[in-house]
């Protein structure tokens, strides 16, 4: 050691027996090949890993066989060669014995590598300390490395340190739970690939020192990492330091406070007091994946325990079944063993004894996380009593390493009190155990904060759910209501026209006029009037046609039968209003046709209420820009802090990215033709030519259809034998008329 | 294989409740000596039956809540409950007394609270309350005097029987009197301190034992500090400023009862080491201990000064104890990666 | 008779002077809390069932605030009814079963798809759109946004929605609160890891 480190302590701790003794007696060995490797799809955290490998393909050792999905997420390899046999669901090495997919691998037993090779030939550098650190970073995502301490974080989102500086990087070999001497062995045994490790760390990280802490309890492994500085003359960046032996200065937290004094702040990472820690095990397969191109596929387990004969240190490829790797090691379940038979359930605990988890069956791979696989007697590790009662002993208190109450944790935790117990920091809680081991009432003190946590947890999932349920029940109830209103505002405006045109035919009847007469004042008539008005209109035609034809049967009946000679009359009279009616309805209905046409017309002009309107299309571009922007700030922050919530925002990003080119598609097609079109406005007579041209015939089409119109009408009338006949000759002749004036019109344009 | 899965840590210390609640009680083994051996076997009696009477009452309530005896027995703590009533109670209080306050205090101050763990107040000061408030005249006239004091042999173990369980009167009269805090609050106004000093109870060293029984309830207290079953916070607050306050107020010896009387003599040292630190009722932070010790030493000097009674534990445990809540909830730890601690229980409001 | 004078007169000034000072209080610390509506609607599922009996959580809280009974809701269950209890200060009641029962799992809809027809019924029916689809065209349900109402059930012409309960994944399982005293406690015996066996896995 070179430098003198200021150890600081942290609060609290306690000192439970350490039981390593008994795995360090013989160096790390690898068990025989198993039949099948199962690698679940989720071994770290973040988002399960996509597999890539169909049932029955064949597989190389160190092949991908699931890629990551998302950002927070870690790629899956073949620890051996053989073949995919099955994609499954299988049960997990995790609390809750749950079953998730899981790829299974029968091993060929040919162990034949895929092609690999150091990152530096493959970018072909002829010096290996210029690799950028973002290849870096992309290699250790590639071969899948994710913390081996415990908690599985994909290592390459935890080098990936945004905005923050770091200046020391620390490498965690405290390894401060009982039983587990994984990282023990591995750094007497692997120093120096570890030292490598750090190198490529501080080259990926720019920090000005790292700082291994081991706790003094491992004399060897300190030693040997001292020895492995000087081989790689590492001895001025690195320091080895010796701490203090007390659970749980392996935490994270902890050994950031034992070598730096800094606190990480609550909710926070490391990264935000300029340190990355990393596991040296991690350390150990990032120099491998880096110097060597070799995925993450295998790890160094402890397997120890009363119920072990070869109690040690196991070179595990991941996958391997435990029950595989006991009966490797000579385990001997205690009611088989006849003199101590008793039938009371043991455990078999992955992880060490204060903070692993026990096994719910032995048929559950080794995972990337998995450091210790212990299998105790019962008289070894005796299961709680009863928890008595709390007695408020404080005891707790004293050993909670993150300063917390522990008693007032457990008493609002039991009376589901939950908002008290997140007032108490209970979110700070590290699960470390230490309160529930020095408990004197046994209380599962863990167990209540893991249940308080999860129920917060689905408390705010429920609550966020209803938030959204909510707004999007409004959002529905509002759109129905636009709608509603929508529709309400086009009755009335139908009303309204044909109020108006109503009055207008009162004014138009009495001058006894033709339909084209009508028309042209109903023309002046500001109508809103739309399609269907005419399909009302003519319904009312065809009704009043259906009441003409009836009243000139009974009309004639009544002629027929003297009985109802005095009838007759009356008849005409009907025959006549309906006649009158029918009239009416023509006009009206024409007017209304010719309304539609101005009002679309209208439409298409104006510039208001038009959602295609360059502004519009400008401010829509802008805001979704602007969303982007929100949306990638957003992301940033999340990859800063490693939530896993990137993926879901990286989706975002991706969609809101997708909508600014539509924005800025349909802004720039119609600023372009609207500046078409200014341009036309300004241009030579050459076009304004052409324009009146255009004018023209679209004018001589609509007078053509107009006149067909009228044609129709008047061979109706005339089928009928209504005495709008007359009327309606008349209107077919002018409009007639007009077309030809129009054609003339046209000529001398076209000529011109 | 029946695997079982239950939450880490698989491991456990060895502390057990049950083994911390025996400790307790073997460190009041001195006292009890030191009482006995003033003071004759009063105490010793009281002690036994106070014990037989907390056992058969939580048996009775937990039988009646339909609870396992047997479990819960084991958990020794009414057999200190017990025990320190015992041990505060006049030497030769009626036997009736005794039971009163026991049972009182198990049932009514722990049981009907929910049992262990769950009494706001600490149980033994509640049945001590209760008899001092109820029967004033046994409870400060029955002090056993000292054989140095009575300046005869010690009373013997028949008259001391004749005069639990039958009151004997002439007896009583013959054996009993105030205690030395007692007298020199209602003498000193008549007297100066050097003659107050001059009379029989206060002859001696100090006065008749009280300074040994003292003295012994402090070894007890030390030696369950060095096994870190109580904690240094509360007794030394305590002392602290029940000294403090001796010292501003007290200095005129010839008005105030002196510091030595005061840390020496009554219940102090019981109180301080045994009975201030009963887990349940008392403060649980590091701070608030300290602010509980503190109170409580503050409430002993101004009632023994100032108040009716002669002796005040009881009174000012209690009236910390309503306290307790409050403190904690004031005093909370600063959780690592805070700023600041917490303060008070505002709904909504993280620090 | 003076001292009665003065003694009125002292009064009245100090109801005056602490009248003034409430209300100049009640002005200065008014705190500007959500109309209650909004609080209630807070504690309300936001299922948008209807099963209460108004059409939306919405509406009910309105009629909450009201003076309508709080025990109509039963997908808030006994939780909500707790909550509005105590948030409004009043007895918590029993679930009114006319209304329904609380469910015991949290469920989806789940369209079996081969078998939808389009009809678009069941978009119609679903209170926070969460079915897409268009006419003819094969429906599907936004398993995130459905909050489990059932409504889209009923109108549904070839049956083809069900209720699925949601699973169980490592997402949102969580320990169960340890075995406490009636459990463990009921039986007079010494513990033995057998009764530590409750917690065994299945
Ligand atoms: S250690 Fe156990 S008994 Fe003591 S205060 Fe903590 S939870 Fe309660
Ligand atoms: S488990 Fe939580 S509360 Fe208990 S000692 Fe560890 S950090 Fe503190
Ligand atoms: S019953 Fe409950 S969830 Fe359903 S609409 Fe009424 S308040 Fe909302
Ligand atoms: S999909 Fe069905 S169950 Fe889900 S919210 Fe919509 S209507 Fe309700």
């Amino acid at each position: 050691m070179t430098h003198l480190i200021q150890l600081h302590e942290f609060d609290g701790g306690i000192h439970p027996p350490e039981n390593k003794l008994q795995s360090t007696g013989r160096g790390i060995k690898k068990p025989p090949m198993p039949n099948e490797l199962v690698l679940p799809i989720h071994q770290h955290i973040g988002a399960p890993a996509d597999p890539v490998v169909a049932v029955g393909d064949t597989v190389l050792k160190g092949q991908t066989i699931a890629q990551p999905h998302g950002y927070v997420s870690a790629p899956l390899h073949a620890p051996t060669s053989g073949t995919v046999i099955a994609i499954e669901d299988r049960v997990v090495p995790h609390a809750s014995g749950l079953t998730e997919l899981s790829i299974v691998i029968k091993p060929d037993r040919q162990d034949s590598w895929i092609e690999h090779q150091s990152l530096c030939a493959e970018l072909g550098l002829d010096d290996c300390d210029d690799i950028p650190a973002d290849a870096l970073i992309a290699r250790i995502r590639d071969c899948g490395i994710a913390g081996m301490g415990g908690a599985g974080f994909p290592t390459a989102v935890k080098l990936n340190t945004g905005k923050y500086t770091i200046d020391t990087l620390i490498l965690n070999g405290a390894e401060c739970e009982p039983y587990i001497t994984a990282d023990d062995m591995l750094m007497r045994e692997r120093a120096v690939g570890i030292i490598r490790g750090a190198q490529i760390l501080l080259q990926i990280l720019k920090a000005e020192r790292c700082l291994i802490g081991v706790e003094d309890n491992k004399p060897e492994a300190i030693a040997a990492l001292e020895a492995a500085l000087l081989e790689l003359h590492e001895e001025h960046h690195i320091d080895v330091v010796t701490i203090p032996t007390k659970y749980p200065s392996g935490g994270e937290k902890q050994l950031i406070q034992i070598l730096t004094g800094k606190e990480v702040p609550s909710g926070g990472i490391p990264a935000q007091v300029g340190i990355v820690c990393q596991n040296v095990g991690t350390a150990l397969a990032i120099a491998e994946a880096v110097d060597e191109g070799k995925p993450l596929i295998s790890r160094i387990t402890t397997v120890t325990g009363d119920t072990i004969v070869d109690k040690g240190n196991w070179d595990v490829l991941l996958g391997t079944p435990v029950s595989h790797l006991l009966k490797a090691s000579g385990y001997q379940a205690p009611g088989k063993r006849k003199i101590f038979s008793n039938k009371k359930p043991t455990r078999i605990i992955m992880g060490g004894p204060m903070m692993g988890f026990a096994l719910p069956t032995t048929e559950l791979p080794v995972v990337k996380t998995t450091n210790c696989i212990l299998a105790p007697t019962n008289k070894e590790l005796p299961a709680n009593d009863i928890a008595m009662a709390c007695i408020r002993c404080g005891m707790c208190a004293d050993a909670c390493p993150a300063d917390l109450l522990p008693q007032q944790l457990y008493w609002f935790s039991k009376a589901e009190e939950l908002d008290k117990a997140e007032q108490h920091n209970l979110f700070d809680c590290i699960e470390c155990g230490a309160c529930s081991y020095v408990c004197p009432s046994e209380i599962p003190l863990v167990q209540y904060y893991r249940h308080s946590k999860g129920a917060i947890r689905e408390e705010r999932a429920t609550y966020q759910k209803a938030e959204q349920a909510r707004e999007r029940f409004e959002a529905r109830i509002a759109r129905q209501e636009r709608e509603q209103a929508e529709k309400d505002a086009k009755r009335k405006a139908r009303a309204e026209a044909a109020a108006k045109a109503q009055e207008a035919k009162k004014s138009a009847a009495p001058t006894n006029s033709a339909a084209d007469k009508a028309s042209i004042s109903t023309s002046t008539v500001q109508a809103a009037t739309n399609s269907a008005d005419l399909e009302k209109l003519q319904k009312q035609l065809t009704g009043a046609q259906a009441a003409l034809v009836k009243t000139k049967e009974k009309l004639e009946a009544a002629q027929n039968d003297p009985d109802q000679a005095d009838k007759v009359a009356l008849f005409e009279g009907a025959l006549a209003k309906t006649q009158d009616k029918i009239k009416k309805i023509a006009i009206d209905m024409a007017a209304a046709k010719k309304a539609a046409k101005t009002s679309t017309t209208e439409a298409g002009v104006s510039d208001k209420g038009d959602p295609n309107s360059p502004e519009r299309l400008k401010k829509k571009w802008d805001t979704a820009h602007a969303r982007l922007e929100t949306a990638s700030k957003r992301l940033t922050e999340a990859q800063e802090q490693g939530l896993d919530t990137v993926e879901l925002l990286t989706q975002g990003l991706e969609k809101q990215k997708a909508r600014v080119e539509e924005a800025k598609a349909a802004y720039e097609a119609v600023s372009s033709s609207t500046k078409n079109s200014s341009v036309a406005e300004v241009s030579t007579d050459d076009l304004n030519k052409e324009n009146a041209n255009d004018e023209l015939n679209r004018k001589i089409r609509a007078q053509q259809d107009r006149v067909a119109k009228a044609n129709e009408r008047l061979e109706m009338a005339k089928a009928e034998g209504l005495d709008t006949v007359d009327a309606l000759t008349k209107a077919h002749t002018k409009q007639l008329e007009k077309l030809a004036g129009l054609e003339a019109q046209l000529t001398p344009a076209g000529e011109a | 294989m029946a695997l079982l899965t239950l939450s880490s840590p698989h491991t456990h210390g060895s502390n057990r409740t049950s083994r911390i609640m025996l400790t307790v009680a073997l460190a009041t083994l001195p006292g009890l000596f030191a009482l006995s051996w003033f003071f004759g076997y009063g105490t010793l009696i009281n002690v036994i039956l106070a014990i037989a009477t907390a056992l058969a009452s939580e048996a009775l309530v937990l039988k009646a809540r339909k609870y396992p005896v047997s479990f819960f027995l084991k958990d020794n703590t009414a057999l200190v409950t017990g025990l320190l009533l015992g041990l505060a109670l006049p030497p030769l209080a009626p036997w009736w007394i005794t039971v009163l306050a026991t049972s009182f205090a198990v049932v009514f101050a722990k049981q009907l609270y929910g049992g262990m763990g769950n009494n706001p107040f600490n149980p033994a000061m509640v049945g001590y309350a209760l008899v001092l408030i109820s029967f004033p005249v046994q409870m400060t006239t029955n002090w056993a005097m000292s054989f140095q004091v009575s300046g005869t042999e010690l009373i013997s173990i028949t008259d001391t029987l004749k005069v639990i369980f039958t009151g004997a009167k002439e007896l009583t009269d013959a054996y009993t009197g105030a205690t030395p805090l007692d007298e020199y609050k209602h003498l000193i106004s008549k007297e100066t301190s050097d003659q107050l000093l001059q009379r029989d109870t206060f002859s001696g060293w100090l006065n008749g034992g009280w300074e040994w029984v003292n003295l012994a309830f402090l070894a007890g207290g030390l030696f369950l500090m060095i096994k870190r079953i109580i904690t240094w916070h509360i007794p030394v607050s305590m002392l602290l400023a029940l000294a403090l306050c001796s010292l501003v107020f007290g200095w005129d010896e010839d008005l105030y009862t002196p510091l030595s009387l005061h840390l020496l003599s009554g219940a102090t040292m019981l109180g301080a080491f045994f009975i201030a630190t009963d887990p349940v009722s008392a403060s649980t932070t590091p701070r608030g201990k300290l602010i509980y010790g503190a109170g409580i030493g503050i409430f002993l000097y101004i009632i023994r000064t100032w108040g009716a009674y002669p002796d005040a534990i009881a009174f000012a445990v209690l009236l910390m104890n309503f306290a307790a809540p409050f403190i904690d909830a004031y005093t909370q730890p600063r959780t690592y990666g805070h700023d600041k601690p917490r303060r008070g229980l505002k709904p909504g409001d993280k620090s | 008779m003076s001292t009665i004078i003065i003694a009125v007169v002292v009064l009245s000034v100090l109801a005056l002077v602490f009248g003034a000072l409430l209300g100049f209080a009640s002005v200065r610390f008014k705190v500007e809390g959500n109309p209650i509506v909004d609080q209630i609607n807070d504690v309300l599922p936001q299922t948008q069932c209807g099963q209460c009996g108004y059409p939306g959580c919405k509406p009910y809280a309105e009629a909450i605030a009201g003076g309508e009974k709080i025990n109509k809701c039963p997908p808030g269950g006994e939780g909500t009814i707790q909550s509005l209890a105590d948030l409004l200060g009043v007895e918590p009641e029993p679930l009114d079963a006319e209304h329904g029962a609380e469910k015991a799992v949290p469920t989806v809809a789940y369209i079996r798809e081969d078998e939808c027809i389009g009809c678009t019924k069941c978009i119609q029916a679903c209170p926070v759109d969460a079915i897409l689809g268009a006419a003819k065209q094969m429906h599907t349900v936004i398993v995130d946004e459905c909050t489990g109402c059932d409504l889209c059930v009923e109108p549904c012409p070839v049956d083809c929605i069900d209720m699925i309960p949601v699973g169980v994944d490592r997402n949102n399982w969580y320990w169960q609160a340890p075995k406490t005293g009636a459990a463990l406690i009921a039986t007079d015996r010494q513990p033995s890891a057998s009764t530590l066996v409750a917690e065994e896995h299945v």
